[in-house]
């Protein structure tokens, strides 16, 4: 038998788990990225003569259910057209009876590496509307995303964002009603054990309950129902309470904590903390009802204007009237020196 | 699917088999029990005799004897069957007996005699010498990382080996030369594979083929072999992780 060297053993490993898209259109380029439920591979169009990013689930072993829950994550996502959400060009299944779907090759950096790069919170803060815009569209089609955090939202290279991985997504009827899905029931583990129970189980919830069903997302970004494993509660505002912990990201550069924002990052203003904390608040009754209302407080905030989260005091009014109109300010106090020199050099 | 480039059947998912060694090794027929220690000799002496040689500072007289009768005494007296795959993967357990034998057999002092008592396989110990000598374990690795790394290696052996001789079998000898021209050649020459279809007189979309065909009968092979030796699903996507480097939910 041949002895296989180190840099064999590796190029052999990379083999064995490498799609074989010989049977696609595809061919494959490099590994991109690997994710809770499948890996992210570029690979070549050879009809189109294009980039394309493949998302191919990782397991050797692939279960009716992951297959049936890959085919819908491709259905979720090709049925929302957006600027903001990656659009879906084909799904497929592998020779080895795997499903992969291919996807608009997103060049550009993840919320999170782009936050890194010095980004001012003027600019995080539109960026984040964007986002925001995004969901809502999401919404409107009846769809939460139910795993927002900045590693799932990409900026684009002319700036555009882009929230990708709906891999847990979930379908509301117009009712608000669950559509039934064996996806629900499926184990996706976030950071940390949900809901801080030693066990793991969501709340002394039977995992095999599919009425709340398991915890699905990411521990961190996650809203408290969620966190549960209360599926049937979910609604929209687990998205506003993952968006609120994305604004608490890019407000601090960090991931969100027991901390408020303006412990962590003495920057933050009042108004923005409000925002912040309203859309994360533990009761979701509290929240913002929808992703555009949240959009529109940040809207406000970028503007000077008052926000709904937040009650000021009349010096805080004053402030910010002052820091609107700061040109208005200086042309008044121009006017004035220029009244109070003319009154001296008149007397004198 | 062309099935010319097919192997394995047209049922093309892996693993194809449940057939676990492990399991085997608690049966009551000794037929049965003898044929899952075969398989579970072929898939850790290497590796083992290694870790002896690194470990345990063996010399390779020793190390031989040590390897032998390790596995004879699991054999005889049944010790696989004793696997509680609830506590540690397979790969753990078998290396701590191991262990375990080892410190009773310098414990007491005894050596095992050199064709004495002990139940003698044909392993090829030389070859597990010369890749020591051509590839020292790294003064940074841990023993048991050592132990982890060889076993990798040489399931990947076993795989190849096994992946040559089934296309020998099926007369694809020249699937396997491509992809041992293509994937195992040991220089870093930059093969392409119009290079490779001018040598092998085949046209492009051919040898892409080919070699497609292959790697899927490699991974096919390393899946099934992994599923030999563990004892579990949940044991198997535990190995699966480890071996191929793949995240398993």
């Amino acid at each position: 038998m041949k002895w296989l060297s180190d840099s064999k053993v590796s190029h052999l490993r990379a083999l064995a788990v490498e799609p074989d898209f010989s049977a696609t259109k595809y061919s494959f380029v490099k590994e991109l990225a690997r994710g809770g439920m499948g890996t992210v591979y570029l690979a070549d169009d050879t009809e189109l003569d294009r980039q394309v990013a493949i998302k191919v689930l990782s397991t050797p072993e692939m279960t009716e259910d992951l297959r049936r829950r890959m085919i819908r994550e491709a259905q979720i996502i090709a049925r929302l057209e957006h600027p903001g959400i990656v659009p879906v060009h084909d799904v497929g299944v592998l020779p080895d009876g795997r499903v992969f779907y291919a996807m608009k090759f997103v060049r550009g950096v993840r919320l999170d590496e782009y936050a890194a790069s010095n980004s001012s919170i003027k600019d995080r803060l539109r960026k984040f509307q964007s986002v925001c815009d995004a969901v809502a569209f999401a919404h409107a089609h009846s769809v939460i995303h139910r795993d927002l955090k900045p590693q799932n939202i990409m900026i684009g290279s002319f700036g555009e964002v882009l929230v990708l991985d709906w891999g847990v997504a979930k379908i509301l009827r117009d009712s608000n009603a669950v559509v039934a899905s064996e996806a629900d029931t499926l184990m996706l583990p976030p950071d940390g054990k949900p809901d801080g129970k030693p066990d793991g189980k969501p709340n002394g919830k039977k995992t095999s309950d599919t009425a709340h069903g398991t915890v699905i997302g990411t521990r961190q970004y996650m809203s408290p129902e969620q966190a549960r494993g209360e599926i049937d509660q979910l609604d929209e505002r687990a998205d506003v309470y993952s968006l609120g912990a994305v604004l608490y990201f890019l407000l601090t550069d960090q991931a969100p904590g027991e901390s408020r924002p303006r412990s962590v990052n003495s920057k933050v203003t009042k108004p923005a903390e409000a925002i912040c904390l309203k859309a994360m608040a533990r009761d979701r009754n509290q929240r913002y009802t929808s992703a555009t209302e949240l959009s529109a407080d940040v809207g406000r905030l970028l503007d000077a204007e008052p926000v709904t989260a937040y009650r000021e005091n009349p010096y805080e009014k004053a402030s910010r009237w002052v820091s609107k109109n700061r040109f208005l300010v200086l042309l008044v106090l121009a006017y004035l020196l220029m009244r109070i020199f003319f009154i001296f050099t008149s007397r004198g | 699917m062309d099935p010319d480039t097919d192997i394995g059947g047209a049922q093309q998912r892996f693993p194809v088999t449940n057939q676990s060694a492990i399991a085997a090794a608690r049966s009551d027929d000794h037929a049965v029990r003898q044929r899952a220690f075969a398989t579970i000799l072929t898939s850790y002496w290497k590796p083992a005799y290694k870790y002896i040689r690194l470990k345990w500072q063996a010399n390779n007289e020793d190390a031989k004897d040590l390897t032998q009768g390790f596995f004879a005494n699991a054999f005889e007296k049944n010790h696989f069957a004793n696997y509680d795959a609830r506590k540690a993967s397979f790969q753990t357990f078998l290396r701590t007996c191991l262990d375990g034998f080892i410190a009773n057999e310098r414990k007491a002092g005894t050596r095992l005699k050199r064709g004495g008592d002990v139940n003698h396989f044909q392993l090829d110990f030389l070859s597990a010498e010369d890749e020591i000598a051509m590839h020292a374990a790294n003064v940074d690795l841990s023993p048991e990382d050592y132990f982890h790394r060889e076993w990798v290696r040489w399931m990947f052996t076993i795989a190849v080996d096994a992946l040559r001789r089934r296309c020998e079998d099926s007369g694809r000898t020249v699937h396997f030369q491509l992809f041992e021209a293509y994937d195992l050649r040991d220089d870093d020459a930059n093969v392409s594979y119009a290079s490779l279809a001018q040598t092998f007189g085949l046209d492009q979309a051919t040898v892409t083929n080919y070699l497609a065909a292959m790697r899927r009968g490699f991974r096919r092979i390393v899946l099934e072999k992994l599923r030999e030796i563990t004892a579990t699903d949940e044991e198997f996507r535990t190995e699966a992780r480890s071996l191929l480097g793949v995240d398993v939910k």
